[in-house]
């Protein structure tokens, strides 16, 4: 057990995490949860935190870091951007530009599909569909849906990123 | 037909929509209220049943006739809902919890009533941010009002919904990867027996549903079976096995029309219909080359095939896999094959969950083979290739767990079937001089 000044997992996380154990008949049931706290909170899930996160769920670090993997949700190296963007490339926005959309957002900052620009503001990555084909072709930004996003919003859109 | 008036959209577009006071203004709960007094659990099961009404999530099962396979002597029962809506094309589930969620959450608890579950799980996919939001707003505005918690209503029952996030992977939408996902796993399908109704998630009898499934239950319990079934298509009397396609459905329709969006009408509009009719016709005056019946894997139509309905039997006899989520994705005259291919065969090899190798191994090849040939490197050998991997992957073929692999390979099947010229031409024109090659294939000894 390490020291709690050595701990990347904050009392708030532990929390957090905690209120999800009623709510469920097992603890490995709240590995997915306990993720997203973390990685709202640090904006990846490094190997210490799986090891913490195993601690609190009685798991094999391993249980936690197979879950994690298989969802390749969560960065694990580094932490994302502050904003974290999907592009989505299934057939709807495919059909409707998603390719050049996204060429063009990666000219624009200087980014390849998967990176993070170098001010830390924006991760851009590709994405499975979306669920918002009408609104073809779609970014989701954060918590932020864009809508038939054309070259002058995904401009709008990068010069609104802090 | 006459016009018909929506009723799953009903409050789509009404300010506050999302909100329990709308929502009851506008007759939300009245159907809870009265079926928790007067009905009894078996009573909302038996009328499920009378109603014909089939999952709206894509196998068509029908929905009465699950809840009747639980195991009634273990405890507890779960109900977990599915919102893990993936398919690409598909959005109906995400306008119902973001526009409608208390009209989701009231088929949610006439449907866990119904079964007996006293803990829901609401298992929702990530990428929903707005759904989450007012999902999670209206669940709390029941338990305010005493429409969860220990005692709804003061009858008695309880029932409590807890809200849960996936992490952006489509196999959860596959009911065991779901439960497997909900149980903190890799979302690895299960081998079925044992059926989620006598194992499901964590080891008790397990009902699993889709969101507009349980909306359409909280339609049957307000308006009744004989309403439900004067709308759609009634069994094939030739053919025994078949439940019919009855009710109102939600059609995604997105690509290349002049008005996406999601239109409701009874099952068994044609697509035709849907182009021409709600979406306001094929985009820029061109003409229509093919399309998505009902999300990308249940296949390709050519445009001679549009007058195909889209109820359960519809989409099958023109050679696709079923209707699926009835989600019509439409590609306009100038639209290449291949790269609508490519498309699909990519979306496959990367959400495939690896756990089946003739999935995991047949996606990533047809997604190789996809790219060589896109890129100007296809050979007409290539085509023999791709069928073979498309008759050899999946559930049909006995080869896989789930039916991901069915889904992946059925617009390979229907692209080679219904667009062979069109991929020949563009092998031959873009790999001119070496199309026809052959590179010998070395003998291999495995060892072992």
């Amino acid at each position: 057990m390490s020291q709690p000044s050595d701990r990347i997992l904050t009392d708030a996380m532990i929390a957090e995490i905690r209120d999800y154990f009623p709510r469920y008949p097992t603890r490995q049931a709240v590995t997915l949860p306990a993720l997203h706290v973390v990685n709202r909170y640090l904006r990846h899930v490094p190997r210490r935190a799986v090891v913490e996160i195993a601690e609190l769920l009685e798991l094999a670090p391993a249980q936690v870091e197979d879950t994690l993997t298989f969802y390749a949700f969560f960065p694990q190296e580094r932490p994302h951007g502050k904003t974290r963007a999907w592009v989505c490339r299934s057939i709807s926005c495919h059909l409707r530009g998603a390719e050049e959309l996204m060429d063009h957002l990666c000219r624009q900052a200087k980014v390849q599909p998967g990176g993070t620009t170098s001010d830390g503001r924006l991760t851009l990555e590709h994405a499975e569909c979306l669920g918002a084909c009408e609104h073809a072709p779609c970014v989701l930004a954060g918590d932020q849906l864009l809508k038939t996003v054309t070259a002058d919003d995904a401009d709008r859109f990068l010069r609104s990123l802090r | 037909m006459g016009e018909y008036e929506p009723v799953l959209l009903a409050n789509v577009g009404v300010a506050g929509s999302h909100t329990r006071a709308v929502y009851e203004s506008r007759g939300g709960y009245e159907g809870l209220r009265r079926a928790l007094c007067d009905m009894s659990p078996a009573d909302v099961t038996e009328r499920v049943k009378a109603s014909g009404l089939r999952g709206r999530g894509g196998a068509g099962f029908p929905t009465g006739l699950k809840w009747t396979f639980l195991d009634k002597k273990a405890t507890p029962v779960y109900f977990c809902l599915n919102a893990d809506e993936s398919e690409p094309g598909t959005f109906n589930n995400r306008i119902l919890m973001e526009e409608d969620p208390h009209q989701v959450l009231e088929g949610l608890i006439l449907s866990c009533y119904a079964t007996g579950a006293r803990t829901a799980y609401y298992y929702m996919r990530y990428e929903y941010p707005l759904a989450w939001e007012r999902t999670r707003a209206a669940i709390d505005e029941c338990y305010a009002a005493g429409l969860l918690g220990s005692n709804l209503l003061g009858t008695g029952y309880a029932l409590d919904v807890v809200l849960h996030r996936g992490a952006a992977a489509y196999i959860c939408g596959e009911e065991t990867g779901l439960i497997e996902s909900l149980e903190g796993k890799r979302a690895w399908p299960r081998i079925k027996p044992p059926f989620p109704a006598i194992e499901g998630a964590f080891r008790k009898p397990t009902v699993v549903n889709n969101v507009e499934t349980v909306s359409c239950v909280r339609q049957i319990i307000d308006r009744g079976v004989d309403w439900f079934r004067s709308l759609g298509v009634p069994p094939d009397p030739k053919n025994p096995r078949d439940a019919g396609s009855f009710g109102p459905k939600l059609y995604c329709l997105s690509g290349h029309v002049e008005r996406p969006g999601c239109y409701e009408g009874p099952l068994g509009l044609t697509v035709r219909e849907l182009i021409d009719r709600f979406g306001g016709g094929v985009w820029k005056g061109r003409r229509g080359k093919a399309a998505i019946p009902g999300g990308i894997s249940m296949g390709l139509l050519r445009e001679d095939e549009f007058d195909c309905p889209l109820d359960f039997n519809g989409p099958g006899r023109y050679g696709c896999l079923g209707l699926g989520t009835a989600a019509v994705v439409v590609m306009d005259e100038t639209v290449s094959i291949v790269d609508v291919l490519h498309n699909s065969c990519r979306f496959f090899a990367h959400e495939s969950c690896g756990q089946c190798t003739p999935c995991r191994e047949g996606t990533a090849w047809a997604y190789k083979i996809l790219q060589r040939i896109r890129a100007g490197h296809g050979r007409l050998l290539d085509i023999e290739l791709l069928r073979g991997i498309g008759d050899t992957i999946g559930i049909m073929p006995g080869t896989t767990i789930c039916g991901l692999a069915d889904g992946a390979a059925w617009p390979i099947k229907n692209a080679i079937a219904k667009f062979r010229d069109e991929i020949e031409t563009h092998i031959k024109t873009t790999n001119p001089g070496h199309y026809g090659a052959t590179r010998p294939v070395p003998e291999r000894h495995s060892a072992h």
